[in-house]
């Protein structure tokens, strides 16, 4: 087991490795051109300043000491500056990043809550009401778009019938809660805000929602599809034989073996959640990293694309090696 | 082996009593009947087999008699009941209080009837806990000692394993301590040793009858193999189309069956004791279609005794003789069934053994690199072939035996060139192909045939039958035309006994046997001088296996070919073979001709394997252990570790020589382990 | 052994209700894409405006019968609009799975076929394109290519080929073990007709029913990229891009609900039809 996971921890490193010079040679390699995108045309007209900026930005010095130069800052954990908002990369994505993380935990354990119950029961009354429903749920959520149905829910749920506060975390007028993780939830109950809690949940809930939408659907479907597997092999009806209670047959012996391929859904989903909040963050001008991504992307910020890049590569690289060590929790026959 | 013995007379309330179960699927072409009225009763302590091909009913009754069925099968008439209590009317509480306590049942498959993520002793004890039988800790003490009487090899430990560490063997052993645990008044084993090769049969056969023997458990044992049937159980039920055709004591049914299904069943079997090359005796067409019942009897279209009432009136199960029921008009007033006439075969032709071998293999190895499980793990590697010296004479046939893992079906694969051989020589009519590029092999490939084991995955399933055979006519050029090459698909069809007008249709309209016979004429369409047959007759049921033999037997004498028959049953290549080699670990441990080497085994695990195979008054030897991991070769010979006979001179390893003429043996005490004699007549 | 025979067998639910279970979804689904294909082909001559003329004096108009799905903030007719945004977003579905499906199944196909350090290092090379987050990926390559419909394309590119050779391997995988593979080995016949008469025709189900499924996705990313600015260069129609210019607009919902709408339906379709296509080549369904 431990051999194990040293081998999947070593083969993370190596790809996480991999995935840097990947991605500095896509943010290098490409016609884009920084300059005209920072400068604007008429500072960029000029070649004195151009030639300025880009010493300044090192983006004079040929290709692979400009890695060198990005490596030795990664080791010491610097992803260099942002050209945009002239920061510290790293600085910037420990600011925006608490926003998405708790975001996208929400979505996820919203996904994980609705999806898991759903597809066991959609299995179990296969073809009854209950997998009905559950088949339009997984269809309409795998098949919104999900910035459309951040629209239709804020032009629904806050423009039309007022139930729901408007875009962003918070009240504009409130403070964010005074706290160490920047996760609001978690910050509010620390310090006993209640007030402040509750706003935090009622501006949670929209947008979990339309993040979760796709994830329920994918979780949905494969909970189900697992469960009519498992509940089709023989150790179910030798359970039923037992005389065990079909409860028991059912949690108890189907939906262990039904778990394994949900989790590795389930992180990929997680990961996926933390990249495609983008759209969802932007709608709901909620200020975590999809919107910092976005703007980045959209001004051709090179070290902030590079470091964002970097950065969620890495945690889709974590979830990954859980997800590997859950399966050998889950699953024996993976286990050496 | 001794018979087994009643444990109680029959003045006790019957353990089960089974009368007119009617059983239906409900399907969109109408109710198909799975079991029609089948009506038997069992006494504590005795022992039923239910006996039948597939499609005959027998694993829907094992499940109805539990009521494990699911949508769209339902039981809509009769009643079952245990111990004088209603099964039928049990509300789904009483029906889970008494499963798994009072009566039990084991499954065919072992390796998918435990959950793989739950560790072994909590699958065998959990009901021993929810039946409020004991508490967990005491119950997992008696799993425990559970597993150790089914013969699980270090019981505390196996207790906190996992199924995949377990081979089918030892699983099955698991699946049995799971039934026992409540000990149970009654157990239904639907197929337990099917799954299993013969020597690992034998073990779990030889368990149930101790079972039955120590704890009085009364058994119902479903097979489609009347041998199965006979060394357990003292009666049998024959079934045919859901129907049970005959019920009477085992050995009279084995010795004198009363109906001419039973006979047919009973005759379709090779057996070991029979005269080499006789015909076996198959009666042709498939039962009768469900949906449609027959007015008469189900069997008279097949029946070769048939009269003329059989054709209108359905027989009632009528007792022929004391204890003995049957389903039949003919032997309704108490005769038995004419023996079999033997049809007499050609007089074989004698191998030319002057001729140079059209197919001769040299020290052949070959070896399988696993994917690694990591980029850091070393490649494990599988030895499959380790060394096989064979040579195959022109009008040959020459069997190829052995359990699962003996390396019999990669042999056959090297032999016709799917797998180059790691190392090694093989020449086909004098010319090496050992390392013959694709394009040179596919000139000789006409030559060299095979017939694969899965009639199901052998034939592509989007291409008819008749582009099928045509295909290699076309492709070799040896009909000029798409016509000539139909004329000759027709051809190809009427000689295995199909009908020409069958060309239009896809594999899968077809049974097994048809798609077996489909096969052969594939393999035959190029008129090869050698067939390589892997396996071709083991997924099929014994009567249609029976008429796939004789076909291949008539085929050999009108075309003169060689086969090359790869095999795990001994009675089947001795019903078609002249010569055998015995496989064990990828090598040859004993090759003669076939009638010498099954009747006059001299190497122990011949011995082991003749004696295996479940036939009545067949004594056994016991072989412990199951084969070791191809994954490392052991060093010696290779059976030492399961041999009975084995001293310490067997750490080398005994070359393959010439003990009698055309007789190879591979062992240091040649018939140190002799046969048990047979045992007589049944008491 | 006859029980697992018959289970098999469909429950007795009358007929018609079965085959519109099974047909019905396929069906469904086949229409609504052929409709949506219809539309892309002929959008110009049946769009009621240009989909690009500017009015000023009708902007932000409420679905009438003038205007269908009202006017935008430049008082673009949205309906005509909607109706040529089809086109890209069909194209662009279209070209990335393809292309992809293309690049990839060949080189999931050559790694099973080669075996040993071409299977390793191109399996290692799509492992690698795996562990990036697809969108983000996308996101900085689309980013980096500059705005246009061609470069967007060419960035899902990248990201999109590796679940084909993943795919793709699986398959060869399957089929070189295939009996009747070995069948045809064993029949000489020469491997270019082995390859088109048994392997392709009983891998392209399957690669069939992915890449409908995948259509839809594609479709769905491709939208999403155009919401984020990346797709196409205004005022060229697009649905991603339409709902992103309305996004703002509460008030006058259906400048941003109705391309929205329209992509739902083209992905539900596509959704239909991959599942519809998945039973019908099940081939234990086609015994009757």
């Amino acid at each position: 087991m431990s051999r194990y996971i040293v081998q999947r921890l070593v083969t993370a490193v190596m790809m996480a490795i991999l995935a840097s010079a990947v991605i500095f040679l896509i943010a290098n390699f490409v016609p884009g051109d920084p300059v005209l995108a920072q400068l604007g045309d008429i500072a960029a007209s000029d070649p004195a300043t151009v030639a300025r900026w880009r010493a300044k930005w090192g983006l004079d010095l040929p290709l692979w000491e400009r890695y060198g130069i990005f490596l030795s800052g990664l080791v010491q954990g610097d992803l260099g500056t942002s050209i945009a908002t002239r920061r510290p990369v790293l600085d910037d994505i420990f600011q925006y990043a608490p926003a998405t993380i708790e975001l996208a935990t929400v979505a996820f354990l919203l996904s994980l809550v609705i999806g898991i119950p759903l597809g066991i029961a959609a299995a179990v009354w296969r073809d009854g009401w209950v997998d009905s429903v559950a088949r339009v749920v997984s269809l309409l959520g795998v098949s919104a778009p999900t910035f459309w149905l951040a629209f239709i829910m804020l032009a629904i749920f806050y423009g039309g019938l007022g139930w729901a506060p408007g875009p962003g975390r918070l009240d504009p007028i409130a403070f964010p809660p005074e706290g160490p993780t920047g996760l609001f939830l978690l910050d509010s109950v620390m310090a006993g805000d209640w007030e402040t809690f509750g706003d935090t949940v009622a501006h949670l809930v929209l947008p979990s929602i339309v993040l979760a939408a796709a994830t329920i659907g994918l979780i949905t479907r494969t909970t189900r599809a697992a469960m009519l597997d498992s509940l089709q092999q023989d150790y179910i009806r030798v359970s039923r034989a037992k005389g065990m209670r079909e409860r028991t047959t059912i949690l108890g012996h189907a939906l262990p073996n039904a778990l394994v391929p949900v989790v590795t859904l389930g992180g990929l989903a997680y990961a996926n959640l933390l990249a495609g909040a983008v759209m969802t963050e932007t709608v709901f001008s909620w200020p975590g990293l999809g919107r910092y991504t976005f703007r980045s992307a959209a001004a051709l910020d090179f070290p902030a694309i590079v470091g964002i890049t970097l950065v969620v590569s890495v945690t889709f690289l974590l979830v990954n090696l859980a997800v590997d060590l859950s399966y050998a929790l889950l699953d024996p026959r993976v286990r050496r | 082996m001794a018979a087994p013995q009643a444990a109680t007379p029959q003045t006790t309330v019957p353990v089960l009593e089974v009368e007119d179960l009617r059983t239906v699927f409900l399907t969109d072409a109408g109710p198909v009947h799975a079991v029609d009225g089948v009506s038997f009763s069992l006494g504590p302590g005795e022992t039923l087999g239910i006996v039948g091909e597939s499609g005959s009913g027998k694993s829907v009754t094992a499940l109805s008699l539990l009521r494990l069925l699911q949508e769209p099968a339902r039981i809509v008439g009769g009643s079952i009941r245990f111990q004088g209590r209603e099964v039928l009317a049990m509300s789904p509480r009483e029906l889970r209080d008494w499963r798994g306590d009072r009566a039990a049942m084991v499954f065919q498959d072992p390796m998918t009837g435990l959950n793989p993520v739950k560790r072994i002793l909590g699958q065998v004890t959990e009901h021993i806990v929810s039946h409020g039988r004991m508490p967990p800790k005491p119950a997992r003490r008696r799993g425990i000692e559970l597993l150790r009487r089914m013969g699980v090899a270090a019981p505390e430990r196996a207790a906190a394993a996992f199924p995949h560490e377990f081979s089918g063997g030892m699983r099955q052993r698991v699946m049995m301590a799971i039934g026992l645990a409540n000990d149970p008044a009654l157990l239904i084993a639907d197929e337990p040793t099917t799954a299993l090769d013969v020597t690992i049969q034998a073990q779990i056969l030889d368990l149930l009858r101790g079972l039955n023997q120590e704890f009085g458990t009364a058994i119902v044992l479903i097979s489609h193999d009347l041998g199965v049937i006979g060394s357990v159980c003292r009666r049998v039920a024959v079934m045919y189309a859901g129907e049970v055709v005959e019920e009477a004591p085992t050995a009279d049914v084995l010795e004198d069956p009363r109906h001419p299904y039973a006979w047919a069943l009973v005759n379709a079997v090779p057996r070991l004791e029979a005269p080499a090359g006789a015909r076996l005796t198959a009666i042709e067409g498939t039962p009768p279609d469900p949906l449609n019942p027959l007015p008469g009897c189900r069997f008279a279209p097949r029946c070769p005794f048939r009269i003329a009432r059989c054709d209108t009136e359905h027989p009632p199960l009528m007792e022929v003789a004391p204890g003995r029921r049957a389903r039949c008009w003919v032997t309704a007033d108490g005769r038995s069934l004419p023996r079999p006439t033997v049809p007499a075969t050609a007089e074989r032709r004698a191998p030319a053994t002057g001729e140079a071998p059209l197919l001769q293999a040299t020290g052949l190895e070959k070896k399988f690199v696993l994917p690694r499980k990591s980029l850091f793990a070393q490649p494990a590697m599988v030895h499959a072939v380790n060394g096989v010296d064979l040579v195959l004479r022109r009008g040959e046939s020459l069997g190829v035996v052995g359990e699962s893992g003996c390396g019999k079906s990669t042999l056959a694969r090297l032999l016709t060139r799917l797998h180059a051989p790691t190392a090694g020589r093989i020449t086909f009519e004098g010319q090496d192909i050992t390392t013959a590029t694709p394009a040179a092999l596919r000139s000789l490939r006409p030559r060299l045939q095979m017939v694969f084991q899965d009639p199901y995955a052998s034939l592509n399933p989007r291409m008819t039958v008749g582009q099928i055979l045509a295909e290699p006519l076309l492709a070799h050029r040896r009909a000029p035309s798409r016509a000539a090459a139909a004329e000759r698909v027709a051809s190809l069809l009427d000689t295995v006994g199909l009908k020409p007008a069958f060309a239009t249709r896809f594999p899968h309209e077809f049974s097994g046997g048809q798609r077996q016979r489909i096969s052969i004429a594939r393999a035959l369409a190029l008129e090869p001088a050698v067939v390589v047959a892997d396996e071709p007759v083991s997924a099929l049921d014994v009567n249609v296996q029976a008429q796939v033999l004789n076909l291949m037997l008539s085929l050999r004498e009108r075309l003169g070919l060689s086969y090359l028959f790869i095999a795990h049953d001994l009675a089947v290549v001795r019903a078609f073979c002249d010569r055998v080699a015995v496989m064990y670990l990828g090598r040859i441990v004993e090759e003669g001709p076939a009638d010498e080497v099954i009747t006059r085994p001299l190497h122990p695990y011949t011995v082991a394997l003749t004696s295996a195979i479940p036939e009545p008054g067949r004594q056994r030897v016991l072989l412990g252990g199951e084969p070791p991991s191809t994954l490392r070769l052991p060093q010696g010979c290779a059976f030492r570790a399961r041999c009975p006979v084995a001293q310490d001179v067997c750490a080398t390893l005994p070359p393959l020589a010439e003990v009698a003429p055309g007789h190879r043996l591979a062992c240091h005490f040649p018939g140190a382990l002799a046969p048990l004699p047979r045992q007589e007549r049944l008491p | 052994m006859s029980a697992t025979t018959a289970t098999s067998l469909p429950r007795a639910t009358p007929r018609w209700r079965r085959r519109l279970r099974r047909y019905g979804p396929a069906w469904f689904g086949g229409g609504i894409v052929l409709a949506w294909i219809l539309i892309a082909l002929l959008a110009p001559w049946i769009s009621p405006y240009q989909p690009n003329a500017v009015d000023v004096t009708a902007r932000l108009q409420p679905p009438s019968a003038t205007h269908w799905m009202g006017t935008d903030t430049l008082g673009r007719d949205v309906f005509s609009r909607l109706l040529h945004g089809a086109r890209l977003s069909l194209a662009a579905g279209f070209s990335v799975v393809i292309l992809g499906a293309l690049i990839g199944t060949a080189i999931g196909t050559i790694a099973a076929w080669a075996r040993g350090w071409w299977d390793e290092g191109l399996m290692r090379l799509t492992d690698l394109v795996l562990c990036f987050p697809p969108i983000i990926l996308a996101l900085a390559i689309a980013a980096a290519l500059g705005i246009g419909p061609l470069n967007t394309v060419l960035a899902m590119l990248v990201v999109w080929w590796p679940k084909f050779a993943r795919l793709g391997r699986a398959l060869a995988l399957v089929q070189r073990s295939q009996e009747y593979v070995e069948a045809a080995t064993v029949l000489g016949l020469k491997p270019r007709r082995i390859l088109l008469r048994h392997i392709m025709p009983n891998t392209l189900g399957p690669l069939a029913v992915l890449i409908t499924l995948d259509l839809g996705n594609a479709i769905l990313t491709f939208a999403g990229l155009s919401f984020l600015g990346l797709g196409v260069i205004p005022p060229m129609a697009e649905w991603g891009s339409m709902v992103a210019e309305g996004r703002e607009l509460v008030e006058q919902w259906w400048v941003a609900a109705f391309p929205g709408l329209a992509i739902l339906t083209v992905v539900v379709g596509f959704n239909f039809c991959g599942d519809g296509l998945r039973d019908w080549l099940d081939p234990k369904g086609r015994t009757q």
